[in-house]
């Protein structure tokens, strides 16, 4: 694996070894005084970043770190790229840098597939526009075989802006090559024309919906789209289509709720629901996403599967 | 001014004959003096007509220039081009078209024919001062604001009533805006996975739908650019078949090039219209072969490197054609079985000249020598680097193309020969 750019890329046995590393990583870690291992000594990692994204660039960076990577921060706020320079130039100039991988988040769907023509070092997406998020799919497969103990089928509900998410379209991709049945939730005008043949089901019914899953993803639905007619309003939106706690009782006993974050309150999920420290796994996503990066860098970076 | 003996060459694929070019028409008699061509296995086609060629001057001389543009056309086997009016400053009065006009004259490689623009600026409020654009040396017949549609229908109607007092036509770039907002490439099945916005065919069908209706209303000529979708021929055959007076062009990347390429996520695979599904490529292939469109234009659209080698998003739609268009047709249509030379002829040559208001090119005696010869056994892989124009991105790199201009002649002058610009 030389980059990690779409989860589609992904084959049933790759998949499963990052996660699996990213197990043995974990472990390797836990009781540990010093979150260090020596592994990546040496090598830099450099995060791209063309959008602000806090949560994402920290989870990298730690990753990075606890592998003992040199990390470089590079966002496109007050450096060159705010003065115009191009995609190209960057990478170009991150090249003669020495960097032996960039990780990109772009708000240009695509973006790490050209980074990945123009650079020598692995690229690893974190996030390109409305396209894909490999990572996070990686660490929400994580995070539900860590919970429920398998993937093979789980039914796994994904449930709102499907058609603007690269988290839904990383997931479909990721569930599908290993072997969970999905089915996308969502008003109709928030699904992509030709989802239909997608590796998953379709309902534009959340009540309906929630009795059948083993799992349920909200995801973040921004309030603007409301302006572009996608939905009425977020009141409407919430009422058909956010998850409330009569909602979640319609859940099988040990299903559990996920959300990417950032979360909107209130909007697609309600914050008893979020908070509920028997089904939220929110948090823990969050650091099992430190996990599954550090996996990936380290299998990116030539390390063999621990 | 040499005359010029073609040896063995076929008319249209036709019996070999001798064609005879003096004082720059095609004659008979002696050919004493005439400098011999050994053209044999070449087949001889009246000089190509591009509807549709983005020129870039004034403004983007960078990209291309009418001269780089007039040569490019000449290697494609074109002795008339009509150069689009987005340029900067826009053609929108008699004194850009002219200097076009003009720059087409001293470089004297092709026919450089301005189109005008339809509404002032390409703003799409108020007409362009359309009369004084036809009655200035440029003589313009061909107006339209490509790379944006008229979208007032108010203005539309106008535009096509007022053009038939110079037997003028509107040539529509049918694109409804507001349904193609931020819109990357075709909306379908591979932009739903590639997460890049989409431009739904409806966009382009809901547009011409209106403009066919609007020409019947009012019994003007319309044109309607760059067809790209099914649908859009089944509105086209709908049109004719009540009589309305719509033609249709057809670009060769459009009969040949399918959305799937954006997974590469290369722009030089973008391009506005978008490339659409392999289900539209064969019905604009039908539509072409069977008259329901009526000619193949290049929409050569040249752009700098900066302007492409970006993010998807980023870069500028379009692709250079001049140079390909004959091999992309003959490999869409020809090698298909669907048009003979002769069809080939009149999409790429007789059709386009009449709707843009020439008199077609011929090969019959006593016609101005305006002629491409073809060597239609040759086999070539299009190098951008090698490209007459000044921009590079062509979609056809490193892919192999049947046929190929040996010779190009513009009323009896060699503008390319040996498959070479003259000058």
């Amino acid at each position: 694996m030389k980059h990690l750019l779409s989860a589609g890329d992904l084959s049933r046995d790759e998949a499963l070894t990052v996660l699996d590393t990213a197990e043995r990583l974990d472990e390797a870690l836990t009781g540990r005084e010093v979150k260090k291992l020596p592994t990546l000594r040496g090598r830099t990692v450099v995060n791209l970043f063309f959008e602000d994204s806090t949560r994402t660039r920290t989870s990298f960076e730690l990753a990075a770190k606890r592998l003992s990577a040199d990390v470089v921060n590079f966002s496109a706020k007050g450096s060159s790229v705010s003065k115009g320079e191009s995609l190209k130039d960057t990478a170009l100039t991150l090249e003669a840098m020495g960097s032996d991988a960039v990780v990109i988040r772009h708000p240009a769907s695509g973006a790490p597939h050209r980074l990945a023509g123009w650079v020598r070092g692995s690229v690893l997406n974190a996030g390109d526009g409305t396209h894909e998020h490999p990572t996070q799919a990686l660490l929400d497969a994580y995070t539900m075989r860590q919970r429920l103990g398998r993937l093979d089928g789980l039914r796994v509900a994904i449930v709102g802006d499907v058609l603007h998410s690269r988290v839904a379209r990383s997931n479909v991709l990721l569930l599908a090559t290993l072997g969970a049945d999905v089915t996308l939730v969502a008003p109709p005008t928030l699904l992509p024309v030709g989802v239909e043949v997608w590796p998953a089901a379709v309902s534009y019914d959340l009540d309906a919906s929630l009795p059948k899953a083993d799992v349920v993803m909200m995801l973040r639905v921004q309030r603007e789209r409301m302006g572009e007619a996608y939905f009425p309003s977020a009141r409407e939106y919430s009422r058909r289509y956010g998850l409330d706690r009569t909602r979640m009782a319609l859940l099988p006993d040990d299903a559990i709720v996920m959300h990417p974050g950032p979360m909107n309150r209130g909007m697609e999920i309600a914050a008893e629901v979020a908070d509920d420290p028997r089904r939220s796994t929110i948090v823990e996503q969050v650091s099992n996403g430190v996990s599954v990066r550090m996996a990936a860098l380290y299998l990116l970076l030539g390390g063999s599967p621990a | 001014m040499t005359a010029f003996l073609l040896e063995g060459v076929a008319p249209y694929g036709d019996a070999p004959v001798d064609l005879l070019i003096r004082n720059g028409v095609l004659a008979t008699g002696s050919t004493r003096g005439a400098t011999v061509i050994d053209a044999a296995g070449l087949v001889a086609l009246p000089g190509l007509v591009d509807l549709h060629t983005h020129l870039r001057e004034p403004g983007r001389e960078d990209a291309e220039t009418v001269e780089t543009g007039s040569r490019a056309a000449a290697l494609g086997g074109y002795t008339v081009v009509h150069a689009m009016a987005n340029t900067e400053p826009v053609a929108d009065t008699a004194g850009v078209v002219e200097q076009v006009w003009r720059l087409g004259r001293e470089a004297g490689l092709v026919d450089v024919r301005p189109v005008g623009a339809v509404t002032a600026g390409l703003g799409g409020e108020r007409l362009a001062e359309l009369g004084a654009m036809a009655d200035s040396a440029a003589r313009v017949r061909v107006f339209s604001d490509d790379g944006k549609p008229v979208h007032d229908p108010q203005l539309m109607r106008r535009a096509l009533e007022y053009v038939k007092a110079f037997d003028g036509v509107v040539a529509q770039h049918a694109e409804e805006p507001r349904l193609t907002a931020g819109a990357q490439m075709n909306e379908g099945v591979v932009a739903a996975r590639l997460g890049l916005a989409g431009w739904p065919a409806a966009a382009e069908e809901a547009m011409i739908a209106r403009d066919v209706l609007l020409a019947a209303h009012v019994g003007s000529r319309l044109h309607v650019c760059h067809v790209s979708t099914a649908g859009s021929v089944e509105l086209l055959r709908w049109a004719k078949s009540k009589g309305t007076r719509v033609t249709a062009e057809v670009t060769p990347h459009h009969l040949l090039l399918t959305d799937e390429l954006a997974a590469t996520y290369d722009p030089v695979y973008k391009v506005n219209p978008p490339l659409r599904t392999a289900e539209d490529v064969a019905a604009l292939r039908a539509a072409l072969a069977d008259g329901t469109i009526d000619a193949v234009a290049t929409d050569h659209a040249p752009h700098a490197l900066e302007d492409k080698e970006t993010e998807w998003a980023a870069a500028r739609p379009g692709m250079l054609g001049l140079e390909t268009a004959l091999s992309v047709a003959v490999l869409a249509m020809r090698e298909t079985g669907l048009l003979d030379w002769r069809g080939l002829a009149e999409r790429m040559s007789t059709a386009p000249a009449r709707i843009g208001g020439l008199t077609p090119p011929s090969l019959a005696e006593g016609a101005p020598a305006s002629l491409t010869l073809v060597d239609p056994a040759a086999r070539w892989t299009p190098d951008p680097a090698a490209s007459a124009s000044r921009s590079r991105n062509t979609p056809y790199a490193g892919r192999e193309l049947p046929a190929r201009v040996v010779a190009t002649f513009l009323r009896g002058e060699p503008t390319v020969l040996d498959g070479k610009a003259v000058r």
